[in-house]
């Protein structure tokens, strides 16, 4: 109990004093590169007009944005606040000098630099302040505890808090109480200032309402022309099939028996052998449809939802799959499929390419996501950028905002990692 | 021979009705959905059905599930499945009973008239009837083990069409080879795969079929 209280209060003390130390890195940084960004940008906008300008722009902004994202990373990693990014993506690279004014365009018009200007602006005095607070309280407590019940005695005129000067050795005895309560203070509210820091740089630092908005915007309108695209190429493909396979066939099938019919009285051994042979061209008609419907929806998923048709799909390939399955319920029709195709993409890329002898396939449906894992013990290597099987399924999984994680060292093994969101 | 025919679309429901009658088969019930097969198998207890998979009210796997269910009433009702496409894992579920009397047979193959009707009376007598295209993923799937391996060419098409529920008498005739030839083909696979040898063409065909889905 009393080991246990202990170590509670030298955790609860190191907490106090870290923060107090965390808040000086802050204090030196707003004093020091802050002031010099600060200055640098305010030059670079107003030598804009002079042309020079155009290329020093980007160049503050940069820094500025660096040393952003040093809060940012220090927010998250010392108060656990995190603040997302909210810079515009930039055009294609041009060289030249238009090259250099899109640039500066793109700073000059992305609100976020703005943004980040006020913020550099507010730091210069909140990181002094708040970066200090602690440091100063806590110090000042040590003076009041230490030193304040000695230092009368040397220096003439010295006092502390309320007494001053300290002339007797009880008005010195006085000083440890304001001290140990200063010092106290000091190493509470360290912790909480920090994230208080933390918490105002968020609202500076952060995406606005609008910024999130203008990015999920950028994003739908990306997914979408890639999901649009996606439909019509394979509604073209679709068309392409069935017209050059069961639509061809039918029609010689038609020709097959129209002209068994006119032979059937006059030569019945050749009408039989035409209508053996449109038998069989019916036959490759129904495969071809078969193999098309597949490619579409396949049967088993309209029958049995997503478990099922995966393994169907794992008895159908050449390797043996192991398969883990966690699926309460059936998931929406699009999501399904959706997920059944990744899933079947990436053990076609197994059989494809890995080399592997063996498959696990896992799918997880928890709290709202379906988590789908593909693991191979072939050669590895895979690439989702390389325009593999892979890039399809990124494709697929981008348009309901799902993922897909790719591990795969050369030799192998390798994980693919999907995942979709389905509320 | 008593049959009840399951199948929604009328085209393909007369067409059937019609060819199982031209070769001698009474058809005395002709539904067109889950329910109404389900109460026509219990009731009628015919000598065999013929079940599409996708039936109303769900068009999902309706017919299958009826015919699990009947078969659950009435231990190995004879069943014969069609379908616009065959898969494994439904192969495998109407193998599970060890029963027989089933069939599972894309709707293609009931263009070949005569061994379509041949391979209904098959099923009412008791016997195994697997799709060429099942059994072709079978081998496709153990082909690059070993016991698969030591057998010859011959062997292996002898192989595919026993699993398919062929009887001696058809195999010998589709290779164009002697009954006997057939018999000694049999012998030498059972060996290989280490199958016991059975004079029951059906449990022959069971035991092949649990084999290659291993």
């Amino acid at each position: 109990m009393v080991a246990q209280n202990g170590r509670v209060i030298t955790g609860w003390v190191r907490n106090g004093t870290v923060a107090a130390a965390r808040g000086l890195v802050f204090a030196v940084l707003s004093q020091t590169v802050t002031i010099v960004l600060v200055v640098a940008s305010l030059l670079a906008v107003v030598f804009v007009a002079l042309g020079i300008g155009v290329l020093a722009v980007p160049v503050v902004a940069a820094g500025a944005r660096a040393l952003a994202d040093l809060h940012r990373r220090l927010a998250r990693d010392w108060s656990g606040v995190d603040i997302p990014r909210p810079y515009r993506s930039p055009s294609e690279p041009v060289g030249g000098v238009r090259g250099a004014w899109r640039r500066c365009w793109w700073v000059l018009t992305d609100p976020a630099t703005w943004r980040d200007l006020l913020w550099l602006l507010v730091e210069i005095v909140l990181g002094l302040v708040l970066g200090l607070l602690p440091f100063c309280l806590i110090v000042k407590g040590l003076e009041g505890i230490f030193v304040a019940p000695f230092l009368w005695l040397l220096v003439d005129g010295y006092g502390y808090g309320a007494v001053w000067p300290i002339e007797n050795p009880a008005e010195a005895l006085l000083s440890t109480l304001p001290g140990a309560s200063m010092l106290l203070l000091g190493l509470a509210v360290g912790p909480w200032i920090l994230r208080l820091h933390a918490l105002i740089a968020r609202s500076l630092l952060g995406p606005t309402r609008a910024a999130e908005l203008h990015r999920r915007v950028d994003h739908l309108a990306a997914s979408r022309t890639g999901v649009v695209d996606a439909r019509a190429a394979e509604l073209r493909r679709i068309e392409r099939d069935l017209h050059d396979g069961p639509q061809a066939r039918l029609a010689a099938l038609g020709m097959n028996i129209g002209l068994a019919e006119e032979l059937l009285a006059r030569d019945p051994d050749e009408a039989r052998r035409l209508l053996a042979e449109a038998r069989t061209v019916s036959g490759e008609a129904l495969a071809e449809l078969r193999s098309l419907v597949r490619g579409i929806h396949p049967p088993v998923l309209a029958e049995r939802g997503l478990g099922p048709a995966v393994q169907a799909l794992a008895l159908a390939l050449p390797l043996p799959v192991t398969l883990d399955l966690d699926l309460p319920g059936r998931l929406e029709p699009p999501l399904e499929s959706a997920a059944y195709f990744c899933v079947a993409e990436a053990l076609a890329n197994v059989v494809k390419h890995s080399g592997a002898g063996q498959a696990e396939v896992r799918l997880a449906h928890r709290s709202g996501r379906l988590t789908m894992t593909v693991t191979d013990d072939g050669v590895g290597g895979a690439d989702p950028d390389a325009g593999s099987g892979l890039h399809g399924v990124r494709r697929r999984l981008v348009a309901f905002d799902g993922t897909l994680a790719v591990v795969s060292p050369a030799g192998g093994p390798t994980t693919v990692t999907m995942e979709l969101p389905c509320e | 021979m008593r049959v009840v025919i399951a199948e929604d679309l009328a085209l393909l429901r007369d067409g059937l009705t019609r060819l199982l009658t031209a070769y001698g088969l009474e058809v005395v019930g002709a539904v067109d959905n889950g329910p109404s097969l389900l109460r026509a198998l219990t009731t009628l207890r015919p000598d065999v059905a013929v079940v599409d998979v996708r039936l109303p009210p769900t068009f999902t796997d309706e017919g299958l599930r009826a015919a699990a269910a009947a078969r659950a009433q009435l231990p190995g009702l004879p069943v014969m499945v069609l379908s616009q496409h065959v898969e494994q894992l439904y192969a495998r579920e109407l193998l599970s009973d060890r029963a027989g009397g089933v069939g599972y047979l894309l709707k293609d193959r009931v263009s070949d008239v005569g061994r379509f009707v041949d391979a209904v009376r098959q099923v009412a007598a008791g016997g195994t009837v697997m799709d060429p295209e099942v059994v072709g993923q079978l081998l496709a799937r153990r082909s690059r083990e070993t016991p698969l391996q030591r057998l010859t060419a011959r062997e292996r098409e002898v192989l595919a069409l026993m699993a398919e529920g062929r009887s001696n008498a058809a195999i010998a005739a589709r290779l164009a080879v002697t009954d006997k030839a057939v018999s000694k083909h049999i012998n030498s696979i059972l060996t290989k795969l280490d199958l016991p040898p059975s004079d029951d063409d059906n449990r022959r065909v069971l035991a092949v079929l649990a084999y290659l889905d291993g």
